[in-house]
């Protein structure tokens, strides 16, 4: 992913661009709703790549910032609604966290439509279809994450590592 | 060197029909770290398995990456695999190949692509998993149940049958709570001291069980299993084991004051028990009303104690006790309407009473003899008026939920008026009927079609005298009119609401609890009677209004809880927990508050520092505050980890580096 060249929008060549998104999902509600999304057999983009952590208080924000760089065109941090916390009150910290990180990404000069945070509970499978559709579609128009993306060395000087 | 081998599952055709299995075995051997990879029909299946353990052995692999359906499904079943082997089973990770690839696209190309991406996200990881050991923690046979209310009672003995020896903890002189002062039970209208009684003499006859009254819970510290209780007995100025209930000193103490359990509508002396039927059956002395403690004159009762039980000197006494399990079980307050309900007088007239003070007014033994009479002038009301939720569901002035028991021992009371006032007349506010349990609607039914009580539907804006009479000035939001009653007395079904205390007793045993003081539990449908620490569980109107069937139903919850967890020597907890590096804390404290759990706190760390000739060759000592994670105690969510400035914090099994790994992967 990281040698597709950087300057190239493949959105003016003519056929569809899929994004890559990484996604942190609790293992309690946000995982398990994406296994059921699964065992319901809902289909959606092959957009996702997801990391399973205990709970979306675990995300460290600079998870989300090195996903930026190495090239992902969005991330997704999902977790168990609120007061839901498998953890009690691991997900109000996540929900603190990402307001400051939104405003982050706007300082930083990153659309911040390639971040988001939702909350999809274990039985809500088609939720999980739905937003990762949803957000494959709201990062189509914005073309390929360039910003904050680690800069190879074969576009600086040709020399490679 | 790390060997990395990877297991790719078909599921029969679950994953093969989208995912091209053996091109991803073949590409994977390309990935880092890899020098063995295999595609199987059925990984899980025993020949599967088989071929796990074998090619551990075969090419010394030291990481076991699986790519097949959900670690929710196979992560135990394959963990337990590994551990057949030479291999930690933390050392294997799974890669979600069918759940989160291929039941949910029909691409083959893409889905193949993804699952490769997938399976290198888990190699990465796994190469940086370390090997981790669940950690064994003693249980401590014995239980705590803290409030001697049904609840606690009920508890108690459940769990004292079992054989295990329970402490029941009690603030009041005497065990019992609410139910105590309560007359007669809907829906059945059995006395409640008949049901109640027999219960109390038996937890305090139970060979099991130690009632530890006019005591009250200092601090706990430790965790599941193993929990260290201080334990505040107040002094009561009366010996236990001297004294032998004979209630002489009760007679012929001169001081008096209102009795709590009569609701204030009668006295009772200084030293006291609060009910004749208390247990345990030893007064106490109130030392704010004694006239000794307050004059410095009178010691009657001490003169007048054969027992030689009285002592003035008594102090409070602290002791701890070591307990497995805790059951809190410390119940409800009630509303108290009289600084909010301006409009229905603030209190300032007698004759507004509450449910409560009902309970003991057509009470045989309560302070009229159980014949109902209005506390103003004892003359026999001919017209109550009740109204229903006076501090529910009133998000302004009380509470927005509802107190679930109100409207039937509203129905009760009403009942009980015409039943025992000749030509009485029992009119009842109210905003809905609920009656959501066994034979209640037939029992409000009752009410209505037998016993003739009138119910009206709406709230009651004003309550005012006039020539002695209380004035009811209400609507009736069915027919669409204004309602003026003239009545005799008032009663108001005040709600249930938390202990005043409840908050910083939450702390104190570090449960939560909800926004309305009431105790949480760990999930709303599936586990009702654990709280998120572990050990500690709930009994009762603690957790949220309930009648008795259900505080009784909750309390013989827990206590199989309980029994489940002490009929274990020992317990084993999840290795997956937070680990602080001490070399790089530097003891800030910004992960203390964070722990939902108060598993994190600080420690002093004393320890030799070289590197200034001036220290000379031994060094110097120096002191500094670390974090300490407590195993009993952290859960694993990992939230402090990313609170920690220092980057010292970490979660075992989802170290940052792990993650990131997955992160680069790609
Ligand atoms: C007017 C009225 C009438 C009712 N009538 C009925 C009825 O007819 N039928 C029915 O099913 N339900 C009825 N109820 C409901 C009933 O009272 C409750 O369901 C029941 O009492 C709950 O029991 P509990 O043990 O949870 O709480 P409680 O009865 O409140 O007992 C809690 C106990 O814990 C003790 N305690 C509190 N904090 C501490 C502490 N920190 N340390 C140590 N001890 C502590 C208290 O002193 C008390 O003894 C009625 C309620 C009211 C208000
Ligand atoms: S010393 Fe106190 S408790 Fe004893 S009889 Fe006098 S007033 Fe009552
Ligand atoms: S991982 Fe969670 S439970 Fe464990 S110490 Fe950190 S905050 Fe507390």
């Amino acid at each position: 992913m990281t040698n597709q060249p950087l300057a190239d929008n493949p959105n003016t060549s003519g056929q569809e661009w899929d994004p890559k998104i990484l996604v942190f999902a609790c293992q309690y509600c946000t995982y398990a709703g994406a296994d059921l999304a699964g065992l319901s057999r809902l289909q959606y983009p092959t957009t996702t790549r997801v990391i399973r952590v205990p709970c979306s208080g675990r995300t460290n924000p600079q998870f989300v910032i090195r996903a930026f760089q190495k090239g992902f065109d969005g991330v997704l941090v999902a977790g168990c609604h609120p007061g839901d916390c498998h953890f009690a009150t691991g997900n109000y910290f996540t929900r603190r966290r990402y307001l400051l990180m939104t405003r982050l990404m706007e300082f930083v000069g990153m659309d911040p439509r390639r971040f988001r945070v939702c909350w999809i509970s274990g039985s809500e499978g088609p939720k999980f279809q739905q937003v990762v559709t949803e957000l494959t579609d709201a990062i189509r128009p914005l073309g390929p994450n360039q910003k904050l993306r680690d800069i190879e060395p074969s576009v600086i000087g040709g020399i490679s590592r | 060197m790390k060997k990395v081998g990877v297991f790719v599952c078909h599921c029969g055709t679950n994953i093969s029909q989208t995912v091209n299995c053996e091109h991803l075995a073949e590409v994977a051997k390309d990935m880092p770290g890899v020098v063995f990879s295999t595609e199987y029909k059925y990984m899980c299946s025993d020949p599967g398995q088989t071929m796990i353990k074998k090619a551990i052995e075969e090419h010394n692999l030291d990481r076991v990456v699986v790519a097949a359906c959900s670690p929710r499904m196979h992560e135990a079943t394959f963990r337990k695999c590994l551990s057949g082997t030479d291999l930690n089973p933390y050392l294997l990770e799974i890669a979600n190949i069918r759940e989160q690839c291929s039941w949910v696209h029909s691409d083959k190309n893409k889905a193949t692509a993804k699952a490769e991406d997938l399976i290198s996200m888990s190699v990465a990881k796994a190469l940086k998993n370390e090997s981790l050991t669940p950690s064994v923690i003693p249980i401590h046979k014995r239980a705590l149940v803290i409030g001697g209310g049904i609840a606690g009672i009920q508890a108690a003995l459940d769990i004292a049958d079992t054989g295990y020896q329970v402490d029941l903890l009690e603030r009041e002189p005497s065990i019992g709570g609410k139910m105590a002062q309560i007359d007669k039970t809907f829906p059945t209208m059995d006395c409640s001291a008949c049901i109640l009684t027999p219960k109390m003499v038996d937890a305090s006859q139970h060979p099991n069980i130690t009632i530890i009254a006019s005591s009250e819970v200092e601090k706990v510290e430790g965790y599941v299993g193993n929990f260290d209780v201080t334990i505040r007995r107040k002094a009561t100025c009366v010996d236990p084991i001297k004294c032998t209930g004979c209630g002489l000193c009760s007679q012929k103490c001169p001081a008096k004051t209102d009795s709590e359990f009569e609701c204030g509508m009668s006295k009772r002396p200084a030293i006291y028990s609060p009910f004749p039927q208390a247990i345990p059956n030893i007064p106490i002395i109130d030392q704010t009303a004694c006239r000794y403690f307050q004059t410095g004159k009178c010691k009657i009762c001490q003169r007048i104690c054969t027992a030689d039980a009285i002592n003035f000197e008594d102090q409070d006494e602290l002791v701890t006790i070591r307990y497995g399990a805790i059951v809190v079980a410390t119940g409800y307050a009630l509303y108290d309407h009289r600084d909010k309900y301006g409009e229905y007088g603030y209190g300032q007239y007698t004759d507004v009473i509450t449910g409560l003070d009902f309970e003991r007014l057509v009470n045989a033994s309560g302070p009229t003899m159980g014949k109902i009479k209005r506390p103003s002038d004892g003359q026999e009301p001919k017209t109550v008026v009740f109204i229903k939720c006076v501090g529910s569901r009133d998000a302004t002035k009380g509470h927005e939920y509802c107190s679930r028991a109100c409207c039937m021992y509203t129905a009760k009371h009403a009942t009980m008026v015409r039943d025992k006032i000749k030509d009485s007349q029992a009119i009842v506010f109210y905003m809905d009927i609920r009656t959501p349990g066994k034979n209640y609607e037939e029992f409000y039914l009752r009410a209505v079609e037998e016993y003739g009580v009138t119910y009206v539907r709406g709230r009651v804006s004003r309550i005012y005298m006039e020539n002695g009479k209380l004035i009811i000035q209400g609507e009736d939001t069915i027919l669409g009119t204004q309602v003026i009653v003239e009545a005799d007395m008032v009663v108001l079904a005040t709600a249930m609401e938390a202990q005043p205390d409840a908050t910083e007793f939450a702390r104190k045993l570090g449960i939560t609890f909800d926004q309305n003081n009431f105790f949480n539990e760990a999930h709303p449908k599936l586990r009702p009677v654990e709280t998120f620490a572990a050990g500690i569980y709930l009994a009762g109107a603690c957790q949220g209004p309930k009648d008795i069937p259900d505080t009784v139903a909750q309390a013989g919850a827990a206590a199989a809880k309980v029994v489940a967890l002490l009929s274990k020597d020992e317990m084993t907890t999840e290795p997956i927990i937070a680990d602080v590096n001490i070399n790089r804390c530097s003891g800030c404290g910004f992960c203390v508050p964070v722990c939902p759990y108060k598993a994190i706190s600080l420690k002093t760390l004393t320890e030799r520092v070289h590197g200034s000739v001036a220290w000379g060759p031994t060094g110097r000592e120096v002191t500094r505050q670390v974090a300490e994670v407590n195993k009993g105690l952290c859960q694993g969510c990992g939230a402090c980890t990313v609170n920690c400035r220092a980057s010292a914090l970490d979660l075992l099994g989802f170290t940052n580096e792990q993650i990131l790994a997955e992160v680069d992967a790609l």
